[in-house]
């Protein structure tokens, strides 16, 4: 049991991704998580503004079910399968994290610093935010697919357009990461 | 049974992502800095499985449970697109700390503020299918 409640090494995450991967293939379909996206506009009326959108929603319903289960998901393993354990972050993580300004860093998945009620209730916590969900949600869609789609599925095809949009999370991510949260935070 | 299988499958992914941390924006962070190895352990090893895997599905020509060819889908050959848009896929993702996946993911978890990024990666979606034609792909 502790070896459940504690947090699993990559040598046990890595293989059960792939493992949801190949559920998908032999269920028949496709693990991509970013195309979801689409069919929530479309069936938000979306369709009524861009043909990008006039999709038959219903045959993607399947994926929204995935959806469900995640957050499902999410819910059982931090209420159920977790012990609170810190995240063991490296410390040269933890002194830059600090010096950005960002205390406790590890104690829980996401820093208060952007996602407690009280930062995201200023200008500056609720426009990360918004900036930060809409340049994933453009980008995936731009890029046809994110990490799930490209980084794992896509890769493991062989796909040489995948390897190229791993290539661009990564120069997005490393100028964010190194140049631009430096200036926000 | 088909809603089944795949809440199934979705409750699975849930728990690997919350478990190996890769919902967290810490560890992307820190992956992003090239200060621990277990982001690329996680992804480096889901890939050299992933590729031994779909090699297998496809040299034996396994069949979905359905009994149907399985089809993986190839991706359109163009460029521009794929390196623009994972750029800005990925400034995002480094800013929010969450892909599309652990997004739901970590509303699960609790994290209600979370609903507001998902609200704006939807947004961005309507946003880049209404600009779709202008853009260079």
């Amino acid at each position: 049991m502790e070896y459940i409640l504690n947090p699993w090494p990559w040598y046990i995450s890595g293989p059960l991704i792939t493992l949801v991967m190949v559920i998908l293939i032999l269920f028949g379909k496709n693990f991509g998580m970013s195309s979801n996206l689409r069919t929530l506009c479309t069936i938000g009326g979306a369709d009524k503004y861009a043909d990008f959108f006039k999709i038959d929603w219903k045959s993607y319903s399947w994926n929204l079910v995935v959806v469900l289960g995640a957050i499902i998901g999410g819910f059982i393993a931090t209420q159920f399968l977790s012990n609170g354990a810190p995240i063991d972050l490296s410390i040269e993580t933890i002194k830059d994290l600090n010096t950005l300004g960002f205390s406790n860093a590890g104690e829980t998945l996401l820093p208060p610093e952007i996602y407690s009620w009280d930062a995201i209730l200023s200008l500056k916590g609720m426009s990360i935010l918004i900036i930060g969900g809409f340049l994933v949600g453009f980008g995936a869609r731009y890029a046809g697919g994110c990490t799930s789609g490209h980084a794992i599925s896509g890769l493991s095809n062989l796909q040489i357009p995948s390897l190229i949009a791993v290539i661009g999370f990564f120069i997005g991510g490393l100028v964010m990461t190194h140049f631009i949260l430096p200036l926000i935070f | 049974m088909n809603f089944l299988k795949f809440l199934f499958v979705g409750i699975l992914f849930g728990i690997i992502l919350v478990k190996s941390e890769a919902v967290s924006w810490y560890r992307i962070f820190e992956m992003f800095k090239f200060q621990s190895f277990h982001m690329y352990g996680i992804i480096g090893s889901a890939v050299g499985l992933g590729i031994v895997s779909v090699y297998l599905i496809k040299k034996y020509k396994i069949k979905s449970i359905e009994g149907q060819k399985i089809n993986i889908l190839a991706k359109n050959k163009s460029f521009i697109n794929y390196l623009l848009g994972g750029t800005i896929f990925g400034l995002g993702w480094a800013l929010a700390g969450a892909c599309p996946g652990p997004m739901y993911i970590l509303l699960g978890t609790g994290v209600f503020s979370m609903l507001i990024v998902i609200a704006a990666a939807t947004l961005g979606t309507f946003v880049y299918g209404l600009l779709k034609s202008k853009l260079p792909h």
